[in-house]
């Protein structure tokens, strides 16, 4: 007797698998880099398995390297070399498939293991028992079993902490089922009730410390169990999809059945259930299969919901995740269990699903048997090229594309480089959002970019060929990249919530890390060089004719010459040409092309306000693109400030994306500028100018996730001004990022879609200066509007 | 039903033990609309008015003044049963006999010489209350069922006996006072008095138990709930019985947290009741009565039905205490074929009770935690003859609460609403 329940996945009993061979894996699309893995663990369910290893995998990376201007040896005029490089980078893969290909696939994993020494292989979940001796067997190597629900939590720990968009509400016939949440930055603590054949629900405090504070027996395996009873059908899949097309009010006796109406005076509406299968103990008729799974499903799921608040209540919790086989991304049990939850807590309590919960014993498994290499020490990021992305499950859009017999879902992780942490001058970290645009919601706006990345797919293919003259299968190379990235596009079309909520910023990062899947880890490397080549060379004339200002007409030349410097950009072709010929020339015909003030979004007044006080302690500037951007544009900008006696910390990017300068680069840049101007150079010698690393490898900026260096450093310093430059990072994303310190938000739009929703038109300017609310003075208010 | 707390409070001074109508005076200054009273319901604070009532002897006054024309019923209409209290006076005198009506003798002498009525109507007669004075009237106290889908039959018998000539109220209260309302009026001619069904519930609670307390005791426990060798029924003294969790379990199941007799809440509901236990039962066995249902599940063995912490793990799930007999999945082994081709229609039935009453006895003991309450008496017909849901309940709530909870049960089970009714038809608040 009792209540209380287990979490168990279904006793393999229940499934009738026949191991079916006849398939055969493509080799470089599943199990991908299986010569170099090692740390094997898995997860094997009533009807799924999950596997998961730890793979390195051989990057090219683009290097660059400062000529040794003394000795000469440069004999081009080339600032610095680029040199493609291999680099080991560490990846997790996991990969979800039927019970009934485990043979196939573990006989797969046999024949392409190349010389690993592993020795063990974690395993969890109810079938683990039954497939031990047939996986020592197979790959030699001994299952070590883990407890189920230690893996599930340290597997809902990890997804939590590294995948920013993993938590989603759902909401059926809402614009997007799916909207996903901040659970940013601190996860903890939270309710986990896990839905098996019975129900656990355990509460997480920390990384290492939960509790199964209760559960119920009536679960997922009631809804089998029973529902097989009731309607003779035995898959779990089928009972559900009877559920969905019944009606429960036949066989529910209703507090309208009892009433006549609603029950007033306690608020009880009619149609609420007031007696599950109250009407098959009186009415002497026959009830259909359908009708009877859709009662017995609202009745389990209301049980649970029920007890999920009584816990979440009792242990005074908001955040509850539900998981299990009988949640698993099935929109049915999603709904009734979100209805169940709205309705127990008037709202008070949003149910929550995890896009990988399906993985998490795996994960979690795998994390602990890698806990000599402390995964947890890293940050990791969700790899869009090798996932497969949330699937659309609704039966009533695609009830065959449930059925995934033969499918295979992956998950791949890539382990950062950098340990990535909240920008602290965030005004509210829990609520701040990235992207300005929800694309999952913004049917438009999604119809547009969409249409813009796959229209700008042929450039992105030619540049990437060209970007390497020296490799003759590069053609090949940026075929199977088109083919890729038009099928994650084609994917996000039918499914925008595939990747958590898509946005430009989504859109440019799948794009990058399919580049780098087949090994385009920087095509504009070369662009690059040149641009920042010629640019310098005008660096001393462009500063002169500043200093030449006077101090008022300076500041303004300054700014519109950031602005100015933002119009470079490859994404607009009008500029390139030019650019290309004569930089000079071209930086003047991009004055002219900005918009004349009054600007879109124009605080230029105030900010110059602001100038005449005294000076910030520290500036921390995100930069953008190389070339005139950064040369001509910001650091002259830069230079002031320096003057003015403000440390400026410059903020670029880790890896290359677009023509966005990276880290590497600008030290190199930085360097010869530094030669040419004292300024520069000594606000480097007496550590006012400093340059760090945004952890980031993408065109746009999620100032959630930066490099703990920098965080530190930002801190460090005190840190006072925020300047945030160019589309991708002060448009697309960080738009509407509210933060605890001034912040200058500078960028053209360079696209006429974009200006036009905002209000404006082609080569708009956004210029966004903002001071946090208590620290406005009464005559420096009246901020921009929007 | 399943749903949120509620807030209950109103000017009720409740039944006294002396049954004087010590409200009356006070709700003649005060008329308000019973039916409507709930919607009005505010905080929690208690009468504190109680002080201001008559002295004994005006009150004796207005008995006489205000007590209502026999015949007393009271009635409480729920989604399956039909509860209904029938008060047989005993101290008729020679000339009141003389009076009495042919239709009232009619009604009273069949009402009180049989004990079944129709093809499905009954009459518990070991829980009459006899010898019991009520508005200054001495009398027996009679408890009739019957299904609510008979309450056409009911209403023609009404028709029949001229039930409407006796110009009596008709107290009456659960869904169907609401939901028959037009069917008595128009079939039978009768007006109800319609009233909150949880009002009633624990006014009739606290009054039997009032009555109850000079003779065999109405509330009574089980001791040693987790040792089935020892465990025996002992009556409980429901003396100071605030704070209180009243779980009344019918076709649904209300949960209601009870301050004091005016003061309440309820604090929640589940679907999953006496309704959820029988129409499984009759899905799954074939079975069409409750007393067919509850005697196979005695004859079953759910351990066959039900996956147990056991059938995992081997034994104890010992990181998580959890005991290996405990049930981990309720119709867990049903997943399987063959095990779905190997049980019997008892286990079936036995695993229904053990499933339903178990996920009661769950919410109950959350429920209880978070109103921070340790008495919790459970009432309604799904207890009737029924204590195999009684001593899980006992087991449930001693065990998982490590003997903090105890689980009460009483003897008129199922009748209390109707009792409040009745109590509202001689005291009205």
């Amino acid at each position: 007797m009792s209540t209380m329940a287990e979490c168990v996945r279904l006793d393999s009993s229940t499934s009738t698998h026949t191991m079916d061979k006849s398939i055969t894996l493509p080799p470089d699309e599943i199990f991908r880099n299986l010569e170099n893995a090692k740390r094997f663990a898995i997860d094997i369910g009533g009807s799924l398995t999950k596997l998961a290893y730890y793979s390195t995998v051989q990057h090219k990376v683009a290097k660059v390297r400062s000529f040794d201007h003394n000795t000469k040896e440069a004999s081009s005029d080339k600032l610095y070399e680029i040199s493609v490089q291999e680099e080991v980078t560490a990846r997790l893969h996991f990969i979800k498939f039927e019970n009934a290909y485990i043979e196939t696939c573990l006989d797969f994993i046999k024949d392409h293991l190349v010389n690993t020494d592993t020795k063990v292989i974690k395993a969890t979940g109810g079938g683990a028992h039954k497939f031990k001796e047939l996986i020592e067997r197979k790959l030699g190597l001994r299952v070590d079993k883990e407890d189920e629900m230690t893996c599930l939590i340290k597997g809902c720990n990890f997804v939590l902490k590294n995948i920013p968009h993993e938590a989603f509400v759902y909401a059926r016939h809402a614009d997007s089922e799916f909207r996903f949440q901040t659970t940013y930055p601190e996860i903890f603590p939270y309710l986990l009730v896990n839905i098996g054949s019975g129900v656990s629900i355990v509460k997480v405090e920390s990384e290492d410390k939960f509790e199964r504070i209760g559960g119920s027996s009536i679960g997922g395996g009631t809804f089998w169990g029973l529902g097989a009873l009731l309607t003779k059908t035995k898959r779990f899949d089928e009972l559900l999809q009877l559920a969905s097309r019944g009606q429960h009010t036949s066989v529910d006796m209703l507090v309208k059945d009892i009433y006549g109406g609603s029950y007033g005076s306690l608020g009880l509406t009619g149609d609420l259930i007031a007696s599950s299968f109250g009407k098959s103990a009186t009415a002497d008729k026959e009830f259909s299969k359908e009708d009877m799974a859709k009662s017995l499903l609202h009745m389990i799921s209301n049980d649970i919901g029920q007890l999920a608040c009584l816990y979440a209540k009792l242990h005074n919790l908001s955040r509850v995740y539900f998981g299990g086989f009988f949640i698993r991304g099935h929109p049915v049990t999603m709904h009734t269990i979100t209805y169940s939850i709205n309705f127990f807590t008037k709202g008070e309590v949003q149910a929550l699903f995890l896009r990988h919960e399906g993985y998490l014993g795996a994960i979690g498994a795998f994390l602990k048997g890698a806990e000599e290499d402390n995964p947890n020490q890293y940050s990791w990021g969700e790899n869009y090229a090798g996932s497969s992305g949330l699937m659309s499950v609704s039966p009533d859009m695609n009830p065959m594309q449930r059925a995934r017999s033969g499918t295979f879902d992956m998950l791949e992780m890539d382990r950062l480089e950098r340990q990535l942490v909240n920008l602290p001058l965030l005004l509210d970290p829990s609520s701040y959002i990235p992207d300005t645009m929800d694309l999952t919601e913004d049917a438009l706006a999604r119809e547009y970019w969409l249409f813009c990345f796959e229209d700008a797919l042929d450039g992105v293919v030619k540049r990437a060929v060209a970007s390497q003259p020296d490799m003759p299968e590069a053609a090949e190379r940026a075929e199977k990249f088109r083919h890729k990235y038009r099928h994650k596009l084609q994917t996000l079309r039918q499914q925008p919530f595939a990747y958590g909520s898509l946005t430009v910023r989504s859109l440019l990062d799948t794009r990058e890390h399919c580049l780098n899947e087949f090994n385009f880890p920087d095509p504009y490397s070369k662009i690059k060089q040149k641009e920042n080549d010629m640019a310098l060379k005008y660096y001393q004339k462009a500063v002169k004719s500043l200093d030449e200002l006077g101090w008022e007409e300076r500041q303004f030349a300054l700014v519109r010459g950031v602005l100015a410097g933002n119009v470079f950009d490859w994404g607009a072709k009008a500029v390139s040409d030019v650019l290309e010929s004569d930089p000079e020339f071209g930086f003047e015909q991009a004055k002219r092309q900005l918009e004349e003030r009054p600007w879109l979004i124009d605080s230029y007044d105030q900010w110059f306000e602001r100038l005449k006080g005294p000076p910030h302690k520290c500036a921390l500037f995100f930069v953008d693109n190389s070339g005139v951007d950064i040369i001509l544009g910001v650091m002259p900008f830069v230079r002031e400030l320096l003057s003015r006696g403000t440390e400026v910390v410059l903020a670029s990017n880790s890896g290359p994306a677009l023509n966005d300068v990276t880290n590497g680069e600008l030290q190199i840049l930085t360097e010869r500028i530094a030669a040419m101007d004292s300024v520069i150079q000594d606000g480097l010698r007496e550590d006012r100018l400093t340059l760090v690393q945004s952890g980031s490898s993408s065109p746009c900026l999620d100032l959630s996730r930066l490099d703990k260096v920098l965080a530190n450093v930002v801190r460090e310093r005190k840190t006072d001004l925020v300047i945030i430059e160019g589309m991708g990072r002060a448009i697309h994303t960080n738009y509407y990022a509210m933060l605890s310190c001034e912040s200058l938000k500078m960028a053209v739009i360079k696209n006429s879609w974009l200006a036009d929703r905002l209000g404006g038109k082609l080569f708009s300017v956004v210029f966004k200066y903002e001071v946090p609310a208590e620290k406005l003075s009464p005559d420096s208010a009246g901020l921009s509007p929007l | 039903m399943a749903f949120n707390g509620h807030q209950r409070d109103d000017d009720d001074g409740g039944i006294d033990e002396d049954e004087t109508p010590t409200k009356q005076l006070r709700s003649e200054k005060e008329p308000h609309e019973p039916g409507n009273e709930a919607s009005s319901s505010g905080g929690r604070a208690t009468s504190e008015r109680r002080s201001s009532n008559a002295t004994p002897r005006l009150r004796r006054d207005s008995v006489k003044k205000t007590r209502p024309p026999f015949p007393w019923f009271g009635m409480d209409i729920g989604g399956t049963l039909v509860k209904l209290v029938y008060f047989e006076p005993k101290d008729i005198t020679a000339e009141e006999e003389q009076e009495e009506v042919e239709n009232l003798k009619s009604i009273r002498r069949y009402l009180t010489s049989n004990i079944a009525y129709g093809k499905t109507g009954i009459r518990d007669v070991h829980l009459e209350l006899p010898d019991l004075t009520l508005c200054g009237r001495t009398g027996n106290l009679h408890f009739i069922r019957f299904p609510t889908h008979d309450l056409p039959a009911f209403l023609q018998m009404g028709r029949n006996k001229h039930f409407s000539s006796l110009h009596t109220t008709l107290c009456a209260t659960g869904g169907g006072a609401y939901k028959f309302e037009s069917d008595f009026r128009t079939m039978a001619d009768l007006q109800l008095h319609k009233l909150d069904e949880l009002d009633c519930l624990i006014r009739g609670v606290l009054y039997i138990d009032s009555v109850m307390s000079r003779g065999p005791s109405e509330c009574y426990y089980f001791e040693n709930p987790t040792d089935p060798d020892r465990c025996v029924q002992k009556p409980y003294t429901l003396e100071n019985p605030y704070p209180l969790l009243l779980v009344n379990i019918g076709s649904g199941v209300s949960i209601l947290a009870v301050y004091s007799e005016n003061n309440y809440k309820r604090v929640t509901g589940t679907s999953l009741g006496g309704g959820t236990f029988l129409g499984l039962c009759c899905l799954l066995t074939g079975c069409s009565t409750f007393e067919e249902a509850l005697e196979m599940a005695s004859q079953g063995e759910s351990t066959r039905v039900d996956k147990l912490v056991r059938d995992i793990y081997g034994g104890d799930y010992e990181r998580f205490g959890l005991p290996g007999w405990a049930v981990a999945s309720s119709f867990g082994n049903m997943m399987s074929k063959e095990k779905r081709e190997s049980v019997s229609k008892e286990d079936l039935a036995r695993a229904t009770l053990v499933t339903i009453t178990n996920n009661i006895g769950s919410i109950t003991r959350m429920c209880a935690l978070n109103e921070n309450i340790e008495r919790v008496v459970f009432v309604g017909n799904f207890l009737r003859v029924n204590t195999l849901s009684m001593k899980l309940l006992a087991y449930a709530m001693d065990y998982w609460s490590k003997g903090q909870l105890k689980a009460l049960f009483l003897q008129h089970e199922g009748y209390f609403g109707a009792v409040g009714a009745l109590l509202e038809l001689l005291h009205p608040s």
